[in-house]
């Protein structure tokens, strides 16, 4: 295949107007199979593209186009990947790291934004965009009094479409919810699954750490929390299945070890799990080289390998293949499919990141939470 | 040969509501009755299908009622839950022979060489699947008959009083409607309380899965479901007021009928039925024995395309 930068380079001499008319009208990066050009254009010293995809070295140098101020970098990926990137611009001794001027496809995240290269075969689901025919769920907000934690917490509740009092719903505990809302689109996925009949009606609580770090690393204090103060609270004031295969617990990342570990303290109580790109760091042997903060999480995961138990009954585990805790995450599935829960693990060509975490929401809710999609046609 | 003087099948009514416009166009005039029990605890919800109508509605309140069955007559409750589960295991069984059948008569479908090996096998695939239809059918049928042999729901003195109530009801109305929702929920309550019986020369109006439920068998599809292959599933009985058509309710959306295999396979799967795509502004209307279509209601044809309807 003859990428079109190829052609621009083997023209001879380019000028300013053969550089303008190659960027008209042309999406960037450019996406031929499986090439990726990715183009910056500006007077530099050096351009490099930074990725965190693990497995490429994660600052690969752009090559200047003789003669113009246009710069390219020609990448291979496999089908279907999505890949957040930013640019490093170098300026004598000054870099600047930059989102791809070029490109309009950005996505945000609680540190800013990065720009987006979708690699061929790659869409945004349809499901996790707002839908005008679906019904709405609506966000109110409940308060829980001092407790686990010295001050009072508040709580955000996901409410779907037609709720009613006398029904009975399913309650899933959100890590992270906040986030979940702002940058995975948490609240339109689900008005749209669950108008879509692939998820059942369910209450959502979007949790919100205090000190995240600290918190979500395994602490007792935040199972309790959890466990012991918001569940109480969320069944007495709504109408929910108090059942454990009616109750989830979800979270991305020290969410996803939050959510485990209140599982393994509190075992029954949570039927269904949703444990994104979790940061299951483990040392067999010695220490661990991923900081401080990990230590506690270090602590848990290996208890947890000693002994699982069996925290819950049917898991959702997914993971970016590009990120670097898909060893932790690979490791984990088969302790977790041997202490006899029912498990789902999925890989996606992605990162450590939300969009990756929603683009696996409609396969993991539909599974630990179906919908009555093949009995209802209203 | 059905023995009311018409009954309509229609689309989905959330956005083209066709109720009112085809009561007008068959000169019914007069109350409706209507069953909203699929729609489970809103059932009481239909000002907008009141509002839409524009004449005297009588919900006859099928949901509301089973609970009170079920709560005054617990040895009904618990044959006909009995009965359900006897179903669920039958659709297990079904399930696993049906997803190796299809899964055969849909690689048969897509391969084309050798053409003298592959048709009759291909004919044959789906001869099969269309065996195991009927036999789950009728095996579905034999559990519906032991039921009503063993519990007798209509001389139950709960579902008693309650048929004398509805039959009162019904003989006020000129038409019944009965719209979507829960399919197996309200062919259960249609079954229960055995409406179609208690008037049987009322005209019948019915959309989504309340033209299912009225069909003689309820076929549940997706072909696209989050889970799971997507192979269309013989679901229940249905109460067999029409025949010769099976509704496909939303299909624009549940289907993917831009694949003339899977297209192709549904409807030789359904014959000698014709699968309708009852999508929004869809009408069938059933007289004696013929069928007239209104508007632009598609078929799915054994050719794997889509095609406007021209019924007999």
């Amino acid at each position: 295949m003859r990428l079109a930068i190829q052609e621009l380079t083997e023209r001879g001499s380019i000028g300013p107007a053969d550089v303008d008319g190659f960027l008209r009208d042309r999406r960037v990066p450019i996406i031929e199979g499986p090439h990726v050009t990715f183009l910056h254009r500006g007077d530099a010293d050096a351009v490099h593209l930074q990725h965190w995809i693990r497995g490429l070295p994660s600052s690969q140098p752009f090559r200047r186009i003789e003669g113009t101020d246009l710069w390219y970098l020609v990448v291979d990926l496999p089908e279907g990947s999505r890949v957040e990137y930013k640019l490093e611009v170098v300026r004598g001794d000054r870099r600047e790291l930059v989102r791809d001027p070029l490109n309009p496809l950005e996505a945000r995240d609680p540190f800013g934004a990065n720009s987006v290269c979708q690699a061929e075969g790659y869409r945004t689901p349809d499901w996790a965009v707002a839908d005008p025919e679906a019904r709405r769920g609506t966000i109110e907000e409940i308060a829980i009094p001092p407790g686990a934690f010295p001050e009072e917490r508040r709580v955000r509740v996901y409410l779907p479409a037609r709720f009613r009092r006398t029904r009975r719903y399913p309650l899933l505990l959100v890590h992270d919810g906040t986030d979940y809302l702002r940058y995975a689109a948490l609240q339109e996925v689900l008005d749209n699954l669950v108008y879509r009949l692939e998820v059942a009606p369910l209450v959502a609580a979007l949790l919100d750490p205090g000190d995240r770090l600290r918190e979500y690393a395994a602490d007792p204090a935040h199972a309790r929390f959890v466990a012991d103060e918001v569940v109480p609270a969320l069944e007495a004031r709504y109408p929910l299945n108090a059942r454990p295969e009616a109750r989830g617990l979800m979270g991305a990342s020290f969410g996803a070890v939050a959510a485990l570990h209140a599982a393994w303290l509190r075992p029954g109580t949570f039927g269904r799990l949703l444990l994104q790109s979790g940061s299951f760091a483990f040392s067999d042997i010695g220490g661990h080289d991923r900081g401080a903060v990990f230590d506690p999480v270090v602590e848990f995961v290996n208890a947890f390998r000693r002994e699982p138990g069996r925290p819950s009954e049917r898991l959702f585990v997914s993971c970016g293949q590009y990120e670097s805790l898909i060893y932790e995450n690979r490791s984990i599935v088969p302790l977790l499919q041997a202490s006899g829960m029912t498990v789902r693990y999925v890989e996606a060509r992605d990162g450590h990141n939300w969009e990756n975490w929603r683009d696996r929401l409609r396969e993991g809710l539909s599974w630990l939470f179906p919908g009555p999609l093949w009995l209802v046609y209203e | 040969m059905i023995a009311r003087p018409w009954i309509a099948l229609l689309g989905p009514q959330r956005f083209v509501p066709t109720v009112a416009d085809t009561l007008a166009r068959l000169e019914c005039e007069g109350p409706l009755a209507v069953v909203t029990a699929g729609w489970q605890e809103r059932e009481d919800e239909d000002r907008e299908l009141r509002d839409h109508v524009g004449r005297p509605v009588v919900n006859l309140e099928l949901y509301r009622r089973a609970e009170d069955v079920f709560a005054r007559d617990p040895d009904l409750f618990a044959a006909h839950r009995r009965r359900q589960d006897r179903l669920l295991e039958l659709q297990d069984a079904y399930r696993m022979r049906l997803g190796h059948a299809m899964a055969a008569a849909r690689e048969l479908l897509r391969r084309i060489e050798p053409a003298w090996a592959l048709d009759a096998e291909r004919e044959d695939a789906i001869a099969a699947v269309r065996a195991l239809d009927e036999h789950h059918l009728a095996r579905l049928e034999t559990v519906h008959r032991a039921f009503r042999a063993e519990v007798r729901p209509s001389d139950r003195v709960a579902v008693a009083e309650h048929r004398s109530d509805l039959a009162e009801r019904l003989a006020g109305v000129a038409a019944l409607a009965v719209a979507g929702g829960h399919v197996a929920i309200l062919l259960n309550r249609l079954r229960l309380f055995d409406v179609l019986s208690l008037a049987p020369r009322l005209p019948v109006i019915a959309w989504s899965a309340g033209a299912m439920a009225i069909s003689r068998r309820v076929v549940a599809f997706h072909d696209s479901p989050p889970q799971g292959p997507g192979n269309a599933e013989v679901l229940d009985a249905g109460l067999g007021a029409v025949s010769g058509v099976t509704p496909l309710p939303h299909a624009e959306r549940r289907l993917r009928l831009d694949d003339p295999v899977r297209v192709g396979l549904l409807a030789r799967r359904l014959a000698p039925d014709v699968g309708v795509a009852f999508d929004p502004g869809a009408r069938v209307l059933f007289r004696g024995d013929r069928f007239s279509v209104w508007h632009e209601t598609r078929v799915l044809a054994g050719d794997g395309r889509v095609t406007a309807w021209r019924a007999s």
